[in-house]
């Protein structure tokens, strides 16, 4: 049990050091390093699909990595940089899409989606709440007397 | 309880199972080019071997398949026979040697033979990298104008051929005569 454990910790503290590629740049200021890691983490590696390509280790990570160091050193705005990439590897490699007719599902359809809820919700609320108020209010003078009949015989069986 | 609800469990599975089929042939690694009906981007290279400097200008005239194509490629070297059978028939293919050592590439050719009318010599990836190359063997097709009509990513063989890339490029061989 106790080796079970060691072990597992031990993998877990190795997930953690195998993230994320290192490469040493050196930027002109803060605000240009942050730029680049915004980029690169906005950027999705088109050989490995599921990761960013700061996250990357791919040759084509580190490729698109030193475009974008070579790109922010020439003075670049992100659009650029991020237009460059699109021009070539297509919008599969922005983890942020553009908003566009092919995306508005995209962006949208969660919020919709959670609307959609609430609406239901709502409806499902007010049905049931209907019947049971306006049973009650509609209860006749006889019925009245033959519910008070039956507790009072409830209340005698006790 | 209502009777439509009754079918509901049935119709939600219905639905997941198509989209779960339809999963099935998904191919999520093969991306769909951004560079399809674009010009083949500018360049200015060298040849592998070294005795002239190429041009996008190089290719145009008549429509060629362009092969990207390294000696550290496994698939290449299992596409490479193809290419040699397909250049035998007269199929104008063209290759970029990408990121690759330069005298293996030459050593390469010379051994198992070459396939290209053209070698570009793309050491440092920056041709790849304007085609949205993401690893080799990548081949795209382009017409007598050097625009890019289809890009196929992996191995090209016989059946990658006939079904996929000859009725394309025949029909711009029959496009580019007058």
């Amino acid at each position: 049990m106790k080796r079970w454990l060691a072990a597992a910790v031990l993998g877990l503290s190795l997930v953690s050091v195998a993230k994320a590629a290192i490469d040493t740049y050196q930027f002109r200021d803060d605000a240009e390093r942050e730029r680049y890691q915004q980029l690169t983490k906005e950027l999705r590696c088109p050989k490995c699909q599921n990761q960013d390509i700061a996250d990357s280790n791919a040759p084509i990570a580190a490729d698109l990595r030193r475009e974008i160091f070579r790109m922010l050193g020439e003075g670049q705005s992100n659009q650029q940089i991020v237009a460059f990439m699109v021009d070539r590897y297509g919008d599969f490699v922005r983890y942020k899409p553009a908003l566009s007719g092919r995306t508005w599902l995209l962006w949208f359809g969660p919020a919709i989606l959670l609307a959609g809820g609430f609406v239901m919700l709502a409806v499902i609320v007010r049905r049931r709440r209907q019947p049971l108020a306006s049973g009650s209010a509609q209860l006749s003078v006889e019925e009245r007397e033959r519910l008070a009949k039956l507790l009072d015989k409830e209340a005698t069986h006790d | 309880m209502k009777r439509w609800m009754m079918v509901l469990p049935l119709a939600v599975f219905l639905l997941m199972a198509v989209f779960l089929y339809k999963g099935l042939f998904l191919k999520p690694d093969e991306l769909p080019s951004a560079m399809i009906g674009k010009p083949f981007p500018a360049f200015s290279l060298a040849s592998t071997q070294g005795d002239r400097s190429l041009t996008q200008a190089d290719l145009l005239g008549r429509p060629a398949l362009v092969n990207v194509w390294a000696t550290w490629c496994p698939s290449c070297k299992v596409e490479h026979p193809y290419l040699n059978k397909l250049a035998e028939q007269g199929v104008v293919i063209h290759g970029v040697n990408y990121k690759d050592d330069n005298a293996a590439a030459l050593k390469w050719l010379a051994e198992f033979h070459n396939p290209y009318q053209l070698d570009i010599r793309d050491e440092q990836g920056t041709l790849g990298l304007d085609l949205g190359v993401y690893g080799a063997p990548e081949t795209f097709l382009i017409d007598a104008k050097g625009i890019i009509r289809y890009k196929h990513v992996g191995i090209v063989d016989a059946t990658v051929w006939r079904e996929q890339l000859a009725p394309l490029y025949q029909g711009l061989v029959d496009e580019a005569k007058p």
